[in-house]
C-alpha cells in the first residue's frame, strides 16, 4: 500500500527524526510513503477567520496533488494534521470556502475535500492494526513505563479531527502497549505545552511543562512521547527537571529493530 | 345529492386579516351542493354556532363544512353543534383555513386562493360522507403502574385511595426509587427516608395495592379500558412469602465481594443481599452473577441458615397475564454515565464522585455511616470543590441539551450540609448559572451562599489533575476574569439525569410517543400534561423530563386523578372511524394484520356463493372495532384495494385531492 506523503517544513529541519524513523519502520510494516511533489508548507496555524483564504490554500494544493495521485494523504506533525484535516473539512462541508478556493486555484478539476487525510498514527491503528504490529515487533521495550504526550492539536476539535476521544484517548498508550511498554496514565497528557507562548512568555510555557512533567512523572513515566515537533521542543527547551522525550516513530522503530544504536 | 352549509370563520383577524373571508365565502357558495353559504366573526362563539344550528334546520342540510382553525381545536365543539341540531357528527367537516393557511401566508391573495381550495376539498369529502354511530368498549377498573419510584407509589396510593385497584410492576428488589437513596431534601432538608419510607409501608400494607417487585412489563397488548400486560416475575431465588426478610443470610454468606449498587459501589455486599433496612417487600434477593451455588453448585450457606425454608435455587423467571384499564408509566432517571468526561478524572480517581455517590456518603446509612471520609484515604476532606452542569446544557453529542433542573438545589444542599456538619471546610461551587426557580427555592440558595460562606463561582472547571494525594483543579472564575488553581480534597460532580434505559423499550412496547431525549412525550405540552398521546397511557414523574420530588409528586396525583377519571367509567366510546374490509375483494393475503400495530385483524373462513349454485369457503379479514384505532395503515397495505377507513375511505381522501387538484 502507498500513501501520499506531507512531511512539513519541521519535519526536514529540526524534526527530522520523526520523519526518518517513520519512513523506515513504514517499509518495514509494508507501506510506503511517496512524498508529495513541490509540496509547501500547510499554512503553520488553522486560520479561525471563516473568510481567510491565503493560508486554506496551502493546505488545499497538498490536498489536491494526493487527489492527483488517487492516493490517501499520510501526515505526521501534529500541527500539519491539525491544520490539513481542518481544511479538507471546510472544502467538504463550508460551501462558501470551497466556492472561494476553486475560483483561486482556478482548477480544471474542482476539489471539494476528497481526499481522505490520515495520521500515520492512525494507519498503524486503522490499516495495520495494533494486534499486527505487535506481532512485527522484533525488540520489545518490555519493562518501560512511557507516557503519551498528545498535546494539544491532535486530538482537538473532537468532532472534526476524528481521532480520538479528545479528555480520554486511547490511541498512543494501545501503540505503547503494542511495542511492548506499559502506558502510564496521567492527567495533563492533553494539555496544552504552552508551545505557542514560549516565544512572548517564556516563564508560562515553563510553567505548563513543568506541571505536565510533575504529573507524568508522578505516576510513575520514565520517559514521555510525541508526536509534535513542537510540543518537542518546549517539553525539551522549557522543563526544568524533565523526563526524556522522544518521538513515538522513534520508539517504534526500536521496537521492529530498525534503529542504529 | 347532499344540501351543504359552508360557514367561513374570521377568527377576529387571525384568519380574516390573510384571507378575503367575504370572497371565499362568495366562491365556495357556487360549489355543487352547497346551498348555503356565510361568513362570521367568531364561528365557534354561542352566536357562530346558534347560527350554524339555525341554517341546519332553515335549509335542510345534510352535510356541514367549517372553514376554521385546525381540528385539533374546535371539530368537536362543531361536531356536537350540529348534532344538536338533528345531523350525524360525521356529517361535518372542517377545512383548516388558520393554522394551514392564514397564518403562513402574507400574501391576502395567495391566502384566500388557498382557502378556497381547502374548502373545496372538504366540500367534496361531505358528499361522500355517511352517518357513523360509535360503539362503547367495556372498562377493566385496574390500573398498573410502571415503576414503584416516589412517583409510581404516589399514583398507586391516590388510584387505590378512589377504591381501584393497582398493580405496581418495579424492576429491583425494593420500592422506593432513587429517592430511598437520598439523604436530606430541598428546600426544607428534611430526611428522605423519613417522609417516603412511611408512603412505602402504607403501599405495601394497603389493600388495594399490589407489589411485584423485581418483576418487568414483558409485553403489552389490548387498547384503552382493556389492556392485556404480560408481567415477567424475574427469579430471585427466594420464596417471597416463607422469606420473613430476618437477614440472616445476608450476614452468613461467605461471597462478600458483591458491589453494593445500593451505595452505587461504594461499599461491598453478600451475593443474597435486602438493599436497605426499610426495603420493601423486606424479602433476599440471591444476585445470580455472584452466588457461588448457582454458579457452581457448591455451597448452600443460606439454605442451611434459612429457618423459614425460603432458599430456592431452582426458581425460574416467572411470567403471568393481567388486565388492566389505565398503565401509568413511572420509569424514572438515572444520572449519565460520565465516562466521556475524563477532564473530571471521574474514572481516575476515587476522591472525584458523582452527587448521587455523594450523598451515600452523607447518608447515616450509607458506607461511612453519614461521617463524610474520602473514599481513597478515609481522611475527611477540608476543601471540596463542585462542578454543576457536567453533561447538563451541552451543545455536542457528550453530554445532554437539557438542564437536569435538580442540580443546581441539590448542589447548594450539599455544600450548606458540608459547611454545617464540618465547618472546617471550604467548599466552592462552579456554576454557569444558578437556576433556583420554585418554592423557597432562591432563598435556599441564598442562604447557602450568605449564610453559609459557601463559595460560588461563575465558570466551569477544565481539568482535574489527581497528583500527590490531592486533586488540582484549574477553573476559570469568569466574573473575576482570572483561572484559579485550587487543590482539592474531593471533587463532586453534578451529572446530567437521563431517562432510565428501559424507558424506550417499554414505550416500543406500549406504543407511546418519545422525544429526541428518551423523555416520555405528553398530549399536549401545555393542557395534557400528564397523559401520553396513547390512550390510556399516563405518565409520572421524572419519566416526562427532568422533576425535582415536589413536581413528580403533584405529577404522579394529577395522573392518578386522570387514571380515577377514566376507571370511573364503565364504557368507553369507541372511535368509529375505525377500519372496513370488503370481503367481496379481500384475498385473505394477511399484509393487513402483519401491519395492524393493534392485533385489531383477525382471519375467518366464510361461505360465498360462487358460479353454478357452487359455495366457495374464502379466507378474510375481519376487525374488530373495539380494538380498531382508526390509524388507517392496514387500508395503504392491501394490494386489493379492499380494506377501507370509514369517514376516511380511499374515495373520500381521492375526491379531496381531486377537488384540490382542480
Amino acid at each position: 500500500m502507498t500513501y501520499s506523503y506531507f512531511p512539513g517544513c519541521t519535519l526536514k529541519t529540526k524534526g527530522k527524526d520523526l520523519d526518518r524513523y517513520a519512513r523506515i519502520s513504514a517499509t518495514a510494516l509494508g507501506f510506503e510513503l511517496d512524498e508529495i511533489p513541490q509540496w509547501q508548507c500547510c499554512g503553520a496555524v488553522y486560520p479561525m477567520s471563516k473568510d481567510e483564504i491565503g493560508t486554506r490554500l496551502s493546505s488545499v494544493r497538498a490536498l489536491i496533488s494526493a487527489k492527483e495521485q488517487g492516493r490517501e494523504l499520510v501526515t505526521l506533525c501534529s500541527a500539519c494534521h491539525h491544520v490539513i484535516k481542518r481544511v479538507n473539512g471546510d472544502v467538504r462541508n463550508d460551501e462558501q470556502i470551497r466556492d472561494k478556493v476553486n475560483r483561486y486555484l482556478k482548477l480544471d478539476d474542482a476539489y471539494s475535500g476528497e481526499t481522505n487525510v490520515l495520521h500515520y498514527l492512525e494507519v498503524l491503528r486503522d490499516r495495520i492494526g495494533f494486534a499486527a504490529l505487535k506481532e512485527k515487533v522484533t525488540n520489545p521495550l518490555t519493562g518501560m513505563k512511557i507516557g503519551a504526550y498528545y498535546g494539544c492539536l491532535l486530538l482537538r476539535p473532537g468532532k472534526e479531527m476524528g481521532f480520538d476521544n479528545p479528555e480520554n484517548p486511547t490511541i498512543l498508550e494501545d501503540f505503547i502497549r503494542a511495542v511492548g511498554a506499559d502506558p502510564v496514565i496521567y492527567a495533563k497528557r492533553n494539555e496544552c505545552c504552552g508551545g505557542y507562548c514560549t516565544i512572548e512568555n517564556r516563564n508560562y510555557a515553563k510553567k505548563q511543562v513543568d506541571g505536565i512533567m510533575e504529573n507524568a512523572k508522578a505516576q510513575g513515566a520514565q520517559m514521555l512521547i510525541t508526536a509534535c515537533p513542537l510540543c518537542m521542543y518546549n517539553l525539551k527547551e522549557n522543563a526544568t527537571d524533565g523526563l526524556e522525550v522522544k518521538y513515538f516513530t522513534e520508539l517504534l522503530a526500536q521496537a521492529l529493530g530498525l534503529k542504529e544504536e | 345529492m347532499q344540501r351543504i352549509g359552508v360557514f367561513v370563520c374570521w377568527c377576529g383577524s387571525n384568519i380574516a386579516a390573510t384571507v378575503d373571508v367575504e370572497k371565499v365565502s362568495q366562491v365556495l357558495a357556487q360549489e355543487p351542493g352547497v346551498v348555503f353559504s356565510t361568513n362570521y366573526q367568531y364561528m365557534c362563539s354561542q352566536a357562530g354556532q346558534e347560527m350554524i344550528q339555525q341554517s341546519i334546520k332553515e335549509y335542510g342540510l345534510t352535510g356541514v363544512v367549517v372553514c376554521s382553525c385546525s381540528p385539533r381545536m374546535h371539530e368537536t365543539t362543531f361536531r356536537k353543534t350540529c348534532e344538536k341540531a338533528g345531523i350525524n357528527p360525521h356529517m361535518v367537516e372542517i377545512a383548516n383555513i388558520r393554522e394551514q393557511c392564514s397564518w403562513i401566508h402574507k400574501d391576502k391573495e395567495v391566502g384566500t386562493e388557498k382557502a378556497i381550495i381547502l374548502g373545496r376539498a372538504a366540500i367534496a369529502k361531505v358528499h361522500l360522507n355517511t352517518p357513523l354511530t360509535a360503539g362503547t368498549s367495556p372498562v377493566v377498573k385496574r390500573a398498573l403502574v410502571i415503576g414503584g419510584g416516589i412517583a409510581g407509589i404516589q399514583t398507586a396510593l391516590d388510584i387505590a385511595d378512589a377504591g381501584f385497584e393497582v398493580d405496581i410492576v418495579e424492576k429491583q428488589p425494593t420500592i422506593g426509587g432513587k429517592m430511598t437513596q437520598i439523604d436530606k431534601t430541598f428546600p426544607t432538608l428534611d430526611c428522605a427516608a423519613c417522609i417516603l419510607t412511611p408512603k412505602m409501608v402504607d403501599a405495601a400494607q394497603n389493600e388495594k395495592i399490589h407489589i411485584y417487585s423485581y418483576s418487568e412489563v414483558e409485553s403489552v397488548k389490548g387498547f384503552v379500558g382493556n389492556f392485556n400486560v404480560t408481567i415477567k416475575k424475574k427469579a430471585r431465588y427466594v420464596d417471597e412469602v416463607k422469606c420473613t426478610g430476618c437477614g440472616l443470610c445476608t450476614e452468613k454468606c461467605p461471597q462478600k465481594k458483591v458491589p453494593n449498587l445500593f451505595n452505587l459501589g461504594l461499599d461491598n455486599r453478600r451475593a443474597i443481599y435486602i438493599p436497605f433496612a426499610q426495603a420493601v417487600p423486606k424479602v433476599a434477593t440471591i444476585d445470580a452473577d455472584y452466588c457461588t451455588m448457582l454458579k457452581s453448585g457448591k455451597c448452600g450457606v443460606c439454605s442451611k441458615v434459612c429457618t423459614a425454608g425460603a432458599i430456592n435455587y431452582q426458581q425460574k423467571d416467572e411470567f403471568f397475564e393481567q388486565q388492566y384499564g389505565a398503565i401509568v408509566v413511572a420509569t424514572g432517571f438515572n444520572p449519565i454515565k460520565l465516562d466521556k468526561y475524563d477532564e473530571f478524572a471521574y474514572s481516575q480517581s476515587p476522591d472525584v464522585v458523582t452527587s448521587l455517590e455523594f450523598e451515600r456518603l452523607m447518608n447515616a446509612a450509607g458506607p461511612t455511616g453519614g461521617t463524610l471520609l474520602r473514599p481513597s484515604d478515609g481522611e475527611h476532606p477540608h476543601t471540596i470543590v463542585f462542578v454543576q452542569c457536567v453533561g447538563s446544557r451541552c451543545d455536542d453529542e457528550k453530554g445532554k441539551p437539557y438542564c437536569s433542573k435538580i442540580c443546581c438545589m441539590y448542589t447548594a444542599k450539599h455544600a450548606m450540609l458540608c459547611r454545617e456538619k464540618y465547618p472546617d471546610t471550604d467548599v466552592y461551587v462552579f456554576y454557569i448559572d444558578v437556576r433556583t426557580p420554585g418554592k423557597n427555592f432562591d432563598e435556599f440558595y441564598r442562604r447557602a451562599v450568605e449564610e453559609y460562606g459557601v463559595h460560588y463561582i461563575k465558570g466551569m472547571v477544565g481539568k482535574v489533575v489527581p497528583q500527590d494525594g490531592k486533586l488540582k483543579v484549574q477553573a476559570s472564575d469568569l466574573l473575576g476574569n482570572r483561572q484559579l488553581h485550587i487543590d482539592a480534597d474531593m471533587v463532586v460532580l453534578a451529572a446530567a439525569i437521563e431517562p432510565d434505559e428501559t424507558a424506550r423499550p417499554l414505550a416500543t412496547k406500549l406504543t407511546a410517543s418519545m422525544d429526541t431525549n428518551d423523555f416520555f412525550t405528553e398530549a399536549h405540552p401545555k393542557l395534557r400534561p400528564v397523559e401520553s398521546p396513547t390512550a390510556g397511557i399516563f405518565l409520572s414523574g421524572a419519566c416526562q423530563g427532568p422533576k425535582d420530588i415536589p413536581e413528580t409528586v403533584a405529577q404522579a396525583s394529577a395522573a392518578a386523578a386522570k387514571v380515577i377519571g377514566l376507571l370511573c367509567k364503565d364504557n368507553l366510546t369507541c372511535n368509529p372511524c375505525t377500519a372496513e374490509p370488503n370481503e367481496l375483494m379481500c384475498n385473505g393475503c394477511s399484509s393487513c394484520e402483519k401491519v395492524c400495530p393493534y392485533g385489531a385483524i383477525t382471519y375467518v373462513d366464510k361461505e360465498f356463493r360462487g358460479p353454478n349454485r357452487t359455495t366457495l369457503i374464502r379466507r378474510v379479514a375481519q376487525v374488530n372495532p373495539a380494538v380498531c384505532q382508526g390509524c388507517g395503515a392496514c387500508t395503504v397495505a392491501c394490494p386489493s384495494g379492499a380494506m377501507d377507513l370509514k369517514g376516511f375511505s380511499n374515495q373520500q381522501i381521492m375526491a379531496e385531492v381531486d377537488a384540490i387538484c382542480r
